[in-house]
């Protein structure tokens, strides 16, 4: 079945550093997206129209455009254009950040649309400031509805960075690919195994993260 | 610019084909296991729970490697096409399981009972009352997901299909014109999913009304 593969040499040491890289590459891109998306998401609801309008549009721009086509775009296109050259660890940092945050600021602002506008009104009257009544009403309010989305994004831009392969940067499913390639001859199945252990492997990082997402929903939702 | 028009007009209508295709297949794949999922039916239940779980938690890229090219070593060959609809249908069919089930879910228990309590055999309050109101519940989710595969379909370049990325590279590849390659490959996606997001919200709007309005 082109399991044995796997025990050979330090094969399967290197499918796991592999995943690294892509794992490496998502957490990065998810703090960056958190952060961001956090503080874009708050001024999602401002009502200065240039604000609003150039948030829109990134949006519009992220709901549209795959991934991979913004990809393809950071780091073919700016060395072309800008005639800046990038690597291609940089890039998809950038992708998947710039793409994460436009996710994450639209689940902020989904929250802070629930919130009723007296929370607003009342800690007005109460005498707190803007920054205020952000920090000590909304926030704690928000926190609970944000926790269980904001991981299940991270499972998505985990799932997501599988595409770095495309721009050629070497992460797990690449690493199959060379070690199906250097084993042609002795084990010619070995593309059943390697791609099913990947698979295994995607599912093994993924689906942990995606359970205690839907335990914490469950929890607090009561 | 001008020549490599009819190439990415050609991409352009695979892509449409396959999107739409394993789109289509999805939404039955969906609805087939969200009703398994919500009547307990009880051995396929545990099977579409798990397939649900695992093709959610796996992207799209790995799943289509697994599909082309280590399938065919168990002696099953297909082509690219079929490989990726197959592979479309079965992602979005995960993702379409999860809406179906989770507005089947979210109709509360009161309904089935009221429509019972009116004399409705329980198969006339699934398919009267409940199935109705489940399906204007999931449409914000049903639209979300179609535009989340139409986008996935990016992925397929990768088991060499012909599609708007395959062409795209093939042509940075060939000519260089890496500018042009890469503008009139947005141009495609911009048509592409355009219209496709303006008539999903459209169609959000329409269900909120039916929802809360009237």
């Amino acid at each position: 079945m082109g399991f044995e593969v796997l025990l050979k040499g330090n094969n399967l040491a290197r499918l796991l550093g592999g995943l690294g890289v892509a794992l490496k590459i998502s957490l990065l891109s998810v703090c960056i997206s958190l952060i961001l998306g956090t503080v874009l998401g708050s001024l999602m609801n401002d009502r200065h129209p240039l604000i609003k309008g150039v948030l829109r549009g990134y949006l519009e721009i992220v709901r549209i455009m795959p991934q991979l086509v913004l990809l393809f775009l950071a780091y073919f296109g700016t060395t072309r254009v800008l005639g800046i050259n990038i690597s291609a660890q940089t890039a998809s940092i950038l992708v998947f950040s710039f793409w994460g945050t436009a996710e994450m600021s639209d689940l902020v602002r989904g929250a802070l649309s629930g919130i009723p506008p007296i929370q607003y009104e009342s800690s007005m009257a109460l005498g707190f400031s803007d920054f205020q009544t952000l920090v000590h009403i909304i926030i704690p309010q928000i926190v609970r509805r944000m926790i269980p989305l904001s991981i299940n994004l991270i499972t998505r831009m985990i799932k997501t960075t599988s595409l770095i392969m495309m721009i050629g940067i070497v992460e797990v499913l690449k690493v199959g690919q060379q070690i199906i390639e250097a084993n042609r001859k002795s084990d010619p199945n070995a593309a059943f195994g390697i791609y099913f252990t990947v698979f295994i492997l995607y599912f093994a990082v993924c689906w942990p993260i995606s359970k205690l997402s839907r335990y914490l929903e469950k929890k607090w939702e009561a | 610019m001008i020549s490599y028009f009819p190439k990415y007009v050609e991409a352009f209508w695979l892509t449409v084909r396959i999107g739409w295709l394993g789109i289509f297949l999805s939404i039955v794949l969906g609805i087939v296991s969200a009703f398994t999922i919500y009547f307990r039916i009880p051995v396929l239940s545990r099977i579409t729970g798990a397939y649900v779980e695992i093709f959610r938690n796996t992207p799209l890229l790995v799943q289509l490697f697994f599909l082309y090219f280590g399938i065919p070593k168990l002696g099953l060959s297909v082509s690219a096409e079929t490989c990726g609809i197959v592979g479309m249908g079965l992602l979005g069919g995960s993702y379409m399981a999860e809406a179906f089930r989770s507005s089947l879910g979210a109709i509360p228990k009161l309904q089935k009972e009221s429509a019972e309590a009116l004399g409705m055999t329980s198969f006339q309050a699934f398919f009267r009352v409940i199935l109705p109101e489940a399906w204007i519940l999931s449409i914000p989710a049903v639209v979300a997901n179609v535009i989340f595969l139409l986008k996935e379909t990016s992925v397929f370049s990768a088991i060499s299909l012909m599609d708007l990325m395959f062409t795209a590279k093939d042509l940075i590849g060939l000519y260089y014109d890496t500018t042009e390659a890469l503008f009139m490959l947005v141009v495609f996606y911009i048509i592409m999913l355009v219209p496709v997001s303006a008539a999903g919200s459209i169609l959000e709007k329409r269900a909120r009304y039916k929802m809360f309005g009237e």
